[in-house]
Parts: structure tokens; sequence; C-alpha cells
């Protein structure tokens, strides 16, 4: 991927320039392309167990009738593999990987070698996953969540080699993650660029360095919790198992103590990217920076308080169930901060509607209403009714959805022309771009309908509920399931466009977009070791529009005084034609 | 920009998730703990004296670990290394004496599979003992480095990581023998 040739000390063959490489883009990439595919995984499952509810019965194109065990696989793998392996690898190792070092102004992370063996476990567990699909029993089925007793007896999944493969994939997927935090962590404290203070580094890289302690923080007793799970499913004990003593909802308590910070893991690099976006396509400083990393820290802390909240009904303490409404509906403070701080950002600007900026707004307009319906389900009141309902599916969609692909479109067009060299095309952008959002919009939005009706979620086929079969009721799930279909096709757009424009498109300089921050001064794509000179910063990374410059950016690593031109090691801004 | 040299930078952020991963298993086990009084019949036939014994090794392996590390310091590579097998000596002690009390206790019928109290302690045990067996290894790594007068800074790393795994044990030891 590099068009420039690597320093002469290592001249590296296709190994190890792709497969086992140790330069962070490279592996970045991996975790991107490696996520990318997984992606296909996890959206066809979506598209068979949606085939069924909406047709239930029917044969489905591609993969045959399904029975009500393949039900349960499908929707299991199918969230397993959006969050743990699409979500986690593109949003935060990919871009985390990728965009840190050349943010930062370094040559790569301070410890390759474990980045390159972080990358490899979590191949592996991607490994682990897929041959699940094939052992006897099948693929694990009792939801991405892996409540017990389901989990820990095969008598009760009968999938004996399908839950514990599960269990394994996770587990090494968490190792992974674990390993590539601690290089984004040490590496964003420890190797700046010369001049870089703790208030200039990028927004994406706070996000993603608060999302990698959130993780580490929080995913230690579920680290624990899940050798208590493997030992109840393999060596006979009973730590899940009320019959001999255990506690089904301790599983419950240390899955989502992970869990719900790890929706912010996953929102924080989001959030990232959306700024970074916004700031250039409306060249405008980021409004209240500080006030962002203090809200970005703040939702973290809260977030390790609200996780019963998914737990309103399953027998927790009243007290306790007031007490987590009360966290849950603080934690959305300092996120609606974040989303005022850019529509703030936007007004008064000069927007340009370029493809990334379309998935960054609407990444701001979709997230609303994710952030919107949750307030239903934080408040034990409503969430009892609401509980386990297609209203839940879908309010979890418009967070997911758009942190999955809406933000990671954002970054992949944002920052094509310096992974790859080239420009995506434009005009195929918008049409994927538009194509997507409408017909996600009217995929989800039947959802929010059919669950305030009462459609439980998943249920394998509700013709077997005659209240719920009614015809108003399955003509909703249809045109959900017809929209879905529309989504998927409008993805072939974007992998042509991506294959295309790697092989066709036009070549980008280094700075397309004239953009601060430092990654854009290095070379697209930037060779090995990443910059020519290494940068030294004399700003922060937003400074667009400042007045009586003749440029309207200025970036980070350009001296304040423009110095006398003929000194030598002074370095002039880029002079472009007016 | 920190200050802090990188390597040990990374042992602590290793450390910060560990502490979790234990804590998580502790904190389970402490309010199952609370709920069942009865456990007490279970947790009298731990035995106090090899964990007592157990407890001495690890700290004094600590020591060692702290010699080791002012050796470092003093740019003694060979000493460090030496007393760096010391520490892992110690380590070895501990297991083995670990190995001695589990087969005792498994043949007279407490297996991890018997019952909750059993399960925790041998979870909780053994997950430390990896913790215990991974220290070594890296010991007997640095050790081998440090005989060469190279890469001293990792004496004082891998001694952060040997004091964290001494403080497990230091929870472990009352929470599973003492209290009764
Ligand atoms: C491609 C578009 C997608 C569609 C059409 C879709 C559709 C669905 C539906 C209908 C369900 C509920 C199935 C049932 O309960 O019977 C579901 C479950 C789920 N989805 Fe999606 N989804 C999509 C993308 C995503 C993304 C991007 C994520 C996360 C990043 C995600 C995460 C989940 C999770 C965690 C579950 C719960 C699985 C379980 O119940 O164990 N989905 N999806
Ligand atoms: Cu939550």
């Amino acid at each position: 991927m590099t068009g420039h040739a690597p320093d002469a000390t290592r001249a590296p063959g296709f190994v190890r320039t792709y497969l086992w490489s140790t330069d962070h883009k490279t592996i970045g990439l991996q975790y991107m392309l490696t996520g990318m595919a997984m992606a296909l995984i996890g959206a066809f499952a979506a598209y068979v167990f949606r085939m069924q509810a909406a047709f239930p019965g029917a044969s489905v194109p591609l993969f045959g009738r399904v029975a009500a065990a393949d039900y349960n696989y499908l929707v299991t793998m199918h969230g397993t593999i959006m969050i743990f392996w699409v979500a986690m690898p593109v949003l935060l190792a990919g871009f985390g990987n990728y965009l840190i070092p050349l943010m930062l102004g370094c040559d790569d992370m301070v410890f390759p070698r474990v980045n390159r063996l972080s990358y490899q476990i979590f191949f592996l567990s991607s490994v682990v996953l897929v041959a699940s699909f094939f052992v006897p029993g099948g693929a694990f089925g009792g939801a991405w969540t892996a409540y017990p007793p389901l989990s820990a007896n095969s008598a009760y999944s009968m999938t004996p080699f399908g839950s514990t493969l599960w269990l394994l994939a996770v587990a090494l997927e968490f190792v992974a993650f674990l390993l590539g935090g601690i290089n984004f962590i040490t590496t964003t404290m420890n190797s700046r660029a010369p001049g870089m203070k703790m208030f200039d580094i990028p927004i994406i890289v706070w996000t993603i360095m608060i999302a990698a302690v959130l993780f580490m923080g929080s995913v230690g007793p579920l680290v624990a919790g899940a050798v208590m799970l493997l030992f109840d499913q393999v060596v006979g004990t009973g730590f899940y198992d009320p019959a001999r003593g255990g506690d089904p909802v301790l599983w419950q308590h240390l899955f989502w103590f992970f869990g719900h910070p790890e929706v912010y893991v996953l929102l924080l690099p989001a959030m990232g990217i959306v700024a970074e976006v916004m700031v250039v396509f409306a060249r405008k400083k980021l409004f209240a920076y500080r006030t962002i990393v203090y809200s970005a820290v703040a939702t973290g802390i809260i977030s390790f308080f609200v996780w019963a909240h998914h737990q309103f009904v399953a027998g927790i303490d009243p007290r306790m169930a007031s007490l987590f409404s009360v966290t849950t509906l603080i934690i959305s403070i300092p996120v609606a901060e974040m989303f005022f701080a850019y529509i703030a950002t936007l007004y008064g600007g000069s927007i340009r509607f370029s493809t990334p900026m379309l998935w960054a707004l609407a990444f701001v307009a979709e997230f609303l209403i994710g952030g919107v319906t949750g307030i239903f389900l934080g408040s034990a009141g409503s969430d009892i009714y609401f509980h386990d309902t297609y209203f839940v599916v879908a309010h979890f969609h418009y967070t997911f959805f758009p942190i999955a692909f809406l933000a990671a479109f954002a970054g992949i067009t944002f920052w094509f022309p310096k992974m790859f060299g080239r420009m995506m095309n434009e005009t195929w952008g918008k049409v994927h771009f538009w194509g997507t959002i409408i017909a996600f919009n009217i995929c989800f939005i039947p959802l929010f309908i059919t669950g305030t009706a009462g459609d439980h979620r998943r249920i394998f086929d509700y013709s077997m509920f005659a209240e719920l079969a009614t015809p108003e009721m399955q003509s909703l799930r249809i045109l959900a399931t017809r929209a879905l279909l529309v989504t998927l096709a409008f993805q072939v757009v974007f992998v042509v466009n991506f294959v295309y424009s790697l092989f066709r498109g036009t070549v980008a300089e280094a700075n397309p977009w004239k953009a601060n921050t430092l990654e854009w001064l290095a070379p697209s794509p930037p060779p090995h070791g990443n910059f020519v000179t290494m940068p030294v910063v004399y700003r922060g990374p937003y400074e667009y529009s400042v007045p009586n410059r003749d440029e309207d950016y200025w970036p980070q690593h350009e001296p304040d005084e423009p110095a006398d031109p003929d000194a030598p090691g002074a370095r002039r801004p880029l002079q472009q034609p007016a | 920009m920190t200050g802090i040299p990188t390597g040990r930078l990374a042992v602590w952020w290793v450390l910060a998730s560990e502490i979790v991963i234990f804590g998580g298993l502790l904190g389970a086990y402490i309010m199952h703990r609370i709920g069942h009084p009865e456990w007490e019949g279970q947790a009298i036939h731990t035995n106090v004296w090899a964990g007592g014994f157990n407890t001495f090794v690890l700290l004094s392996s600590s020591l060692s670990a702290v010699l080791a590390h002012q050796a470092a310091e003093r740019g003694d590579g060979k000493s460090a290394a030496r007393l760096l097998l010391l520490t892992a000596a110690g380590g070895a002690t501990f297991l083995i004496v670990k190995a001695f009390e589990w087969t005792a206790e498994i043949t007279s019928g407490f297996t991890i599979g018997s019952n909750l109290f059993w399960s925790f302690y041998y979870t909780a045990a053994g997950l430390h003992a990896l913790h215990v067996l991974a220290g070594m290894v890296i010991l007997l790594f640095v050790a081998a480095t440090a005989a060469k007068n190279i890469e001293l800074h990792r004496v004082e790393n891998i001694g952060i990581y040997w004091h964290f795994v001494d403080i497990v044990w230091i929870f472990l030891f009352p929470l599973l023998y003492i209290a009764k």
C-alpha cells in the first residue's frame, strides 16, 4: 500500500509489508479490512433472519429454509459480530492504529510488536468465531448477551461446542484489544511531537484514548465472569446455577458492567471522527474544545454507574432501579453537551456538503433519535413495558448503526486519500449516502411501531402469536425487510467505489481537504516512518478561518511567525493558487 | 511527556487491567460469601499453615525483587540477575507447596465441582497461580538479559509486576483461608 520505498535498513517483502508488519498503518488497515469482511457475515445474518421475520417459513435465497435454531444462532452471531468484530475493530483498532501516531506526529506506536501481536490474536479470534458455525450442534444461539443458564448448560443451549467456541473467541478478542489499548494509551501519553501539549491533541485521539481506558477498566470483571462461565460449561462448576447455590444474575451484572461502558467505547471514537470531519468541512474552529474533552471524560466515568438499567426486569431491588434510572438520565447530559458543541461548531461555518460531511451530519441526526428513545428505556417505569421488545431493537440500532456505519463511512471517505493516495468518487459517494440513509430509516422506524405494539425480540415466527400476527403488523415487518434489502444493495455502490478508487481514483495530494492536523503533513500514503521530517507543533488542531490570514486553515506544524523564508529550516505555508 | 519511562507506564496499565479482573472475581466471591454464611464449614478444610507459609515465601521473593532493582540501579546486572533468579525460585516454591496442598484437598474430595466455595477457591487461586507462572517465565527472560548488563530497566518493570502478584495473594489468603 505504500507507494514509497520504505527506508533502506529494512527491505520488507510482501509478507513483511502486508501480513507480518509492525507498521501501525498496516495494522490499522488490517483491522479495518477484517472488520469490513466480518460485517458482510453480520449483515448476511441480518438479511436471513429479517427474511424469516417478514416471510415466515419461506425459503430464503442463498440460505434456504430457516429453522428455529438457525434463527437463534443467526441473531446471536449478528449481534456478536457487529459489536465485537465490526464496530470494535473498525472504529477503535482500525482508526486508532492508523491515526494515533500520524496525528501525534510520531513514527509508530511505542510497542510495534505488541501491536502486531494484538492483530494476530484478533485474527485468530475471528477464525475461532467463524469456525464455530461448522462444529457439531452449530453456532451458539443464546444471544450476544449469553445469559446463563442457557449459555452455561449445553442441555439447554444444545450447542456444546458452539457455546464454548463463542466464549473462547470473545475472550481472545478481549486480549487483542487490551494489548492494543495499552499501545494507544502509552503512545498518546509519551510520544507526541515536540510542542504538542495536552490540549493540542486532536479530539479523535482523545476519544479513542478514553475509549481504550474505559475498555480496560470495564472488561476485567467480564473476563473473570467468562472464566466462570467456561468452568460452568466444561468442568461442571455451578457459578451461575441456582440449584447449586450459584446466581445467574451475577453474569448479568458482570456482563453489563462491561456492556454499558462498551457502548461508549464504540460511541467515543465515532464522535471523534465526526469532530474531525465537521471542522474541516465547516472551516470553523471546533466549538468548546475543552468542554468536549471534559464531557467525554465525564461520560466515561458515569458509564460505570448505569449498567443495571439492562436488568430492570431481572428482579433487582426497586430502590436500585430508581438509582440506576437517575444515573442513566444523568449520563445523557455530557453526551448531549458534546452534540451541542458540534452543532455550535456548524453555526456560522462555511459548510461544504462533501460525502464525509454528509455522513458526519447524518450521524448527529440519526444518533439523536437513538439517544432520545433511550430515555424511555432508561426510566425503569417505561422500560418494564418496553423491555425486550422491538422498540429496544430499534433504539439501539439508531445508536449502533450511526456508530458502526455512518461514522465509519465518514472516516473512511475522509481519510481514504491519506490511506491510499487517491480520492474516492464524490458522486457515487453521495448515491451511496442517500440510498443508505433513506433505506436505513425505513428499515427501523417500523420496528419502533411493532415494538410499541408488543413485538417481542428474538422471536422466530410471529404466526405463533395470534394477536401479533395481524396483517398490519406483518406489513410493517415486510416493509422493514424490504428496506433492509435496499440498504444492503446500496452497499454494493460503496464497495465498487472503494475498489475502483483504490486503483483509478484521482491521485491525492498530501492535504487534499486543507486540514490542520499532522497526518495531512505526511505524504499520501505515508511511508514507513510516516514523516519526511518529524513535525514540531505550534498550535491546537482547529485553527480554521483565523482572521488576518490568507489561508482559511493554519496547520499545527506551521511556525507562528512566518520566519525569513531564506533562513535554513524555515517552513512556509503551502502556496495554493488563489 | 509524562516523564514516566514508557515500559514502566505500560506495566502500570497492564496492572490496571489485571486489578479489575481480580476485582470482579473477588467482588463476586465476597457477595456470595456474605449470602452464604454456611461456607464457613467448607473454609475450615483449607490449610492455613500451607497458605501462611506461601504468603511468607511470596513476600520474601518480593524483597529479592526489590534488591534486584537496587542492584540494577547500581548498574550491577550480574547481582540483579542472581536476585531475579532467587525471586523466581520463590515463585517455584510457592507453586510446589500449592501443588501439594491441592493434591491433599482433591484426594479428600474437595474438587472444583464440589460446591461453590471450592469453585471460587480453585478458580481464584488457579488464576493467581497462572500469574505466578507467567511472572516466573518473564523473570527468567529478564534475568538472562540483565546478566549481560543490558536492558536493566526491565528489572524494575518485572519487579512491579511481581509485587502485584504478591499483593493479589495478600487479598486471596485471608479471603479464602482465614475467613472462617
Ligand atoms: C445491517 C443493518 C442491520 C439490521 C437490518 C439489523 C437488524 C437487527 C434485528 C432485526 C435484530 C433483532 C433480531 C431479533 O431479536 O429477532 C438485531 C439484533 C441485534 N443487532 Fe442488528 N441490525 C443491523 C446492524 C447492526 C449493527 C451495525 C449493530 C452493532 C454495531 C447491530 C447489533 C445488534 C445487536 C447487539 C443485536 C442483539 C442480538 C441479540 O438479541 O442477541 N446490528 N439486528
Ligand atoms: Cu446500558
